[in-house]
């Protein structure tokens, strides 16, 4: 069934023992926009990273994905999921990290697939050094390539900024500009203001587990990075 | 990609992964080895003694490797938050169970490969006599093993004391198919046949496999996901 949403968050909570992450977080995404989800440390921008990629699911309410559960197969081969690790196999080297994930996505040439995407993250001439010999940005740069290998229409990147050098900050808003214009759904936490404000098309501010505000973000966003916290935060 | 595919894919994974780091390899080897030359060297028992108990010591030293082997198979996940991707793919998890059951399998059964003709040389006991139902033994309860150890592998991952509570959890989970391996092995190295008793402790390991190769399947996508 095609709908014009690519994420449905309907009254999503979330416990961890008695303690609630999210609180009645409810949510629609638009096909193709690019949502910033902003919030503090601890606000529950993580929780639900992991709610909408299926790594975690909800003490109640639902997610759609593309109208389907994020648990189907065929939705997840839809998804491109960056969290806070790498998710990189230390043994082995870039190339067969990106083969590998190449062949469980189902894509038709891995290898072809895998030198693309280590051309485009600069890596191609360490394509068979083995990742636990890189450099933090390499190995960066190289989940950065994972998490786009298969061409996902959603993508969800938790802090993707963090712990980036400049050539991966490069690399990633490269790509992240190109899958908006390919028509990618992109949704990515960060404390990286200016650079999340720059990409977004909207916004989403949580705050102690709930959602406080979402909308399209304006201009007066992107000249005043604080602007929103101020308006709708805790001091 | 067939499911098939899928299981084979990561396997191989696991299996190079191994071969590159030799962690579990080594120290399962390792393991093993020193169990069977301090038990040599700690006790003079007669040769028939050696017979019956044979069972007993070879399956604690698979057991006691085993966990050595099993505490690094979802641990290997946790490292750079690889299972999340693993999870976040494509893949049904009773795929991603049995591929990591299968690399379990493959490795522990090698240990066990290995140990066994060094048990035969330092106890001095011919254990080629009935071999084809020694390894159908060694199959049924590595399997064992390997299931429930990948289970609880899986269910320990996040936890801190997960080296200590795997081993408390598997060992009495475990305590049928080990009754009956120890039981078939000290036979068939007595050159007791498998027949009548020993059958139904054949087909005891089979049930137990089967029940818990079947529960984990179902039950690995609330393990792993919650």
């Amino acid at each position: 069934m095609s709908t014009q949403y690519a994420l449905e968050i309907e009254s999503v909570w979330k416990y961890y023992g008695d303690f609630p992450a999210l609180r009645d977080v409810g949510l629609r995404i638009l096909r193709g926009s690019t949502v910033a989800l902003l919030g503090r440390n601890g606000a529950g921008k993580t929780t639900l990273l992991r709610i909408l990629a299926g790594l975690s699911s909800a003490s109640k309410g639902a997610v759609k994905i593309l109208g389907a559960d994020v648990r189907q197969e065929s939705t997840r081969r839809r998804i491109g999921v960056l969290g806070h690790g790498i998710s990189l196999y230390d043994e082995l080297s870039a190339m067969e990290n990106l083969v590998l994930f190449g062949k469980l996505y189902g894509l038709p040439d891995p290898r072809k697939r895998a030198e693309e995407m280590l051309e485009q993250t600069g890596l191609i001439r360490v394509r068979d050094g083995l990742v636990r010999e890189f450099s933090r940005g390499m190995r960066q740069r190289l989940a950065v390539g994972r998490a786009f290998l298969h061409e996902p229409e959603i993508l969800l990147l938790d802090e993707p900024f963090t712990a980036l050098d400049d050539r991966a900050i490069a690399v990633l808003q490269t790509l992240l500009r190109q899958g908006h214009d390919q028509g990618r759904t992109i949704v990515l936490s960060t404390h990286q203001l200016r650079e999340a404000m720059e990409l977004a098309t909207d916004v989403a501010l949580v705050q102690r587990g709930q959602l406080i505000f979402s909308g399209e973000r304006t201009q007066e966003m992107l000249d005043d990075t604080g602007f929103l916290y101020r308006t709708y935060g805790e001091n | 990609m067939g499911f098939f595919h899928h299981v084979w894919t990561i396997t191989h994974k696991d299996l190079r992964s191994e071969l590159r780091t030799k962690e579990a390899l080594n120290a399962s080897l390792a393991f093993s080895m020193v169990i069977l030359v301090l038990f040599s060297f700690a006790f003079d028992p007669s040769a028939e003694q050696i017979k019956e108990f044979s069972g007993g010591l070879l399956w604690m030293v698979y057991s006691f490797a085993g966990a050595l082997a099993l505490n690094r198979s979802f641990a290997r996940e946790v490292h750079n938050d690889c299972l999340d991707a693993l999870i976040a793919s494509p893949i049904p998890p009773a795929a991603l169970f049995l591929r990591k059951m299968f690399a379990n399998f493959a490795l522990l059964f090698a240990v066990e490969l290995v140990s066994l003709p060094v048990f035969g040389l330092f106890y001095g006991v011919p254990w080629t006599g009935q071999i084809g139902w020694l390894l159908v033994v060694l199959v049924l309860g590595t399997w064992a093993l390997s299931v429930i150890g990948t289970l609880f592998s899986a269910l320990t991952i996040n936890l801190r004391l997960r080296e200590l509570m795997l081993p408390t959890l598997v060992y009495p989970m475990m305590i049928p198919a080990l009754m009956a391996c120890m039981t078939l092995t000290s036979d068939l190295l007595q050159g007791i046949p498998v027949t009548g008793e020993n059958y139904t402790w054949i087909r005891l390991l089979v049930i137990f496999d089967v029940i818990f190769t079947a529960l984990s399947i179902v039950f690995i996508d609330t393990v792993l996901i919650g």
